[in-house]
């Protein structure tokens, strides 16, 4: 299986490829992907270094261009298209029908994999994107059990990348609109969920509130850890409780199901955190090169150190990690 | 007798899960209602087995004998093997256009070569994805929830421009559907697993309101889908629809009142809706920034008071 790594910037895609990634993943500096933060992404010089580097030492370099093209911005995402097949990245991660469509007539040689934000969760709907525009590979989104990942990976046309660690999107990803509903920019727009301009912290008599436009997300007490609102990991009151009602700020961390994803033949595991530094991602993808090579060395006796449990508890939100939708009573 | 209105309008599908008799209490009055277009099925949750496939076929053609035009609306979030048999099913139906509300809908309609209706989920923001599925057979499409005026304004005019004429529709009353998940937020509030949620949502006919700890309702838990506190209501903006070339507004049903929202809508597409008084005062339970380009829970009236 390969180890997909996130590369936020340079001194990031450099870490991921020396610490084991076989592969890494970029966006452009605009609205154009999924992970637009001040000061994060790649300039075209940028980008052609990372490539270089990474393309030296053996190990393959995607861009994701997954948000949906805007009413106004058409020539912005074909461009960043045309950018990326210029620069020579061994594939594209999309998600919208229209510039799937363009990047097949236009670059029909250049590999297509189908972004999480296309939202595929069966094996027809990864039909259709493939019949329509030739996509390699898809990326699924974070909502199947692992029965229904194995009912999947039996019949899809195209190859299958998971997502094994990293920031846990609840909701099916290119379908949630929580984020615009609150703050008027969204995944989809402008590649942003929950974003910090509309952040704010104050210190109060019932304790620290955190904010997003004006919405209370969550309050902390005192010794409470503070964590970022991200509006679906507040605490909120439904029917006279109050919790996390939606879900708690929690990461997703799949290293024990590794036999099995193999044993379903997924092609590649994805980790999640463009945003975060190089410091999590040498950390991370360390890590899953042990425990890859692990799986690969001694077949059928594959076991979890609890060093690496350990390791990746560190980096994950709220210091705690779970299996997530993969483990059908997480649902 | 007066002109036909340019702008057609529609009743989305029930969103929420309610019983037998209130699905048939509705479409009975429904049948009376000033709207063209009647969408019809369980979009939501595939565990919600109240209504079969056959109890809606036998509502559409009930339908469609009062005048109606029936539509099928498909499962947003198709998970197992379960779901894609019962969206066969309802592709395969034989008698009514569907709805497609995900790629597995438009894979197993475009294979049989049947025209479609592509819902807001498919998230068709530019004139190159709409003319995708229009080679395919799509015969309407919904915008997504999120688009405003302006944006939409501008695509429409794209659209005319490179020959894509297929109507759109614009959601323009209701609590805004604004995510799917695995999970199921109604049962995780009793603490039952979604596989033994013994059906709890079917006691809110109209969700359950989340709120934050101030007591404002920002969100609606529905199952597994999460819809916006407030209720976006457009119909002082149905004029300028009609302008713009919007063929279709649609409604989505609410447990209460959705007579009286019709026929304000129905007036409003006839000219003869009084605009707002500007002295009144807002109703906190209704939105409609998205419509104005700005976050999807502000109204247009209070904007900047914040």
């Amino acid at each position: 299986m390969e180890l997909v790594c996130p590369a936020g910037n340079l001194p990031a895609l450099k870490r991921a490829v020396d610490e084991g990634a076989d592969a890494v993943y970029f966006g452009f500096q605009n609205t154009t992907n999924a992970r637009q933060f001040a000061g994060l992404n790649f300039t075209d010089k940028r980008a052609r270094e990372g490539i270089d580097y990474a393309h030296a030492r053996g190990k393959r370099v995607f861009c994701a261009i997954n948000t949906y093209p805007q009413p106004d911005g058409w020539d912005m995402w074909t461009r960043a298209v045309d950018q990326a097949a210029d620069l020579g990245v061994d594939a594209l991660i999309m998600a919208d029908m229209g510039l799937l469509d363009y990047a097949a007539r236009r670059h029909p040689d250049l590999a297509r994999h189908l972004s999480v934000q296309g939202s595929a969760t069966s094996h027809e709907a990864l039909r259709f994107y493939h019949e329509q525009f030739g996509i390699k590979r898809a990326v699924l989104p974070r909502v199947l059990s692992i029965t229904q990942v194995r009912d999947l990976a039996k019949k899809s046309p195209v190859e299958l990348e998971v997502f094994a660690f990293g920031s846990l999107c609840i909701m099916a990803e290119g379908r949630c609109y929580l984020s615009s509903y609150l703050t008027g920019e969204s995944p989809n727009t402008r590649g942003v969920c929950s974003p910090a301009a509309h952040v704010r912290w104050q210190e109060t008599p019932e304790g620290l509130e955190s904010r997003l436009n004006g919405v209370l997300i969550d309050r902390y007490g005192e010794g409470e850890n503070a964590g970022y609102p991200t509006l679906c990991k507040g605490r909120f009151e439904v029917g006279g409780e109050t919790y996390h009602a939606i879900e708690e700020p929690t990461s997703l961390n799949t290293l024990e199901l590794l036999p099995e994803l193999q044993d379903l033949g997924i092609a590649a595991v994805k980790i999640e955190g463009r945003q975060r530094s190089p410091a999590y991602v040498s950390r991370v993808a360390g890590i899953w090169r042990q425990a890859l090579d692990r799986l690969e060395r001694t077949p059928g006796h594959f076991h979890v150190e609890p060093a690496w449990m350990a390791g990746l508890g560190e980096v994950s939100e709220g210091s705690t990690t779970t299996l997530g939708a993969y483990e059908r009573r997480w649902k | 007798m007066s002109a036909t209105p340019r702008l057609q309008l529609s009743l989305g599908p029930v969103l929420f899960y309610w019983t037998r008799e209130r699905y048939a209490n509705f479409y009975r009055e429904a049948a009376d209602w000033p709207v063209e277009i009647i969408h019809l099925g369980e979009s939501v949750c595939s565990r919600r087995r109240d209504m079969k496939l056959d109890d809606w076929l036998g509502l559409g053609r009930e339908l469609t004998q009062s005048g109606k035009q029936v539509v099928l609306s498909s499962q947003t979030l198709i998970e197992s093997e379960a779901d894609l048999r019962d969206l066969r099913k309802l592709c395969d139906n034989g008698e009514f256009l569907v709805e497609a509300n995900d790629q597995s809908a438009l894979q197993r309609l475009a294979t049989a070569g049947q025209p479609f209706v592509a819902g807001a989920a498919l998230n068709l923001y530019n004139p190159a994805a709409l003319a995708v599925l229009s080679r395919i057979g799509m015969q309407r499409w919904e915008a997504p929830v999120e688009m405003s005026r302006d944006d939409l304004t501008r695509l429409l005019a794209d659209c005319r421009a490179q020959g894509l004429d297929a109507p759109c529709e614009v959601f323009a009353y209701g609590h805004l559907p604004l995510a799917w998940s695995s999970r199921c937020f109604t049962a995780r509030r009793y603490q039952k697993p979604k596989d033994r949620c013994q059906f709890v949502c079917q006691k809110y006919p109209e969700g359950l309101a989340l709120r934050t700890q101030e007591a404002d309702q920002v969100f609606t838990l529905n199952g597994i889908q999460t819809l916006s506190g407030a209720c976006q209501d457009l119909r002082h903006e149905v004029g300028d629809m009609a302008e713009m070339g919007v063929g279709v507004a649609r409604l989505s049903p609410r447990p209460e009142g959705m007579a009286e929202v019709i026929s304000a809508f129905d007036a409003a597409r006839r000219g003869e809706l009084p605009g707002p008084d500007p002295l009144s005062l807002v109703d906190a339970e209704i939105c409609d920034g998205y419509w104005h380009g700005r976050p999807g829970m502000d109204h247009s009236r209070t904007a900047g008071l914040r």
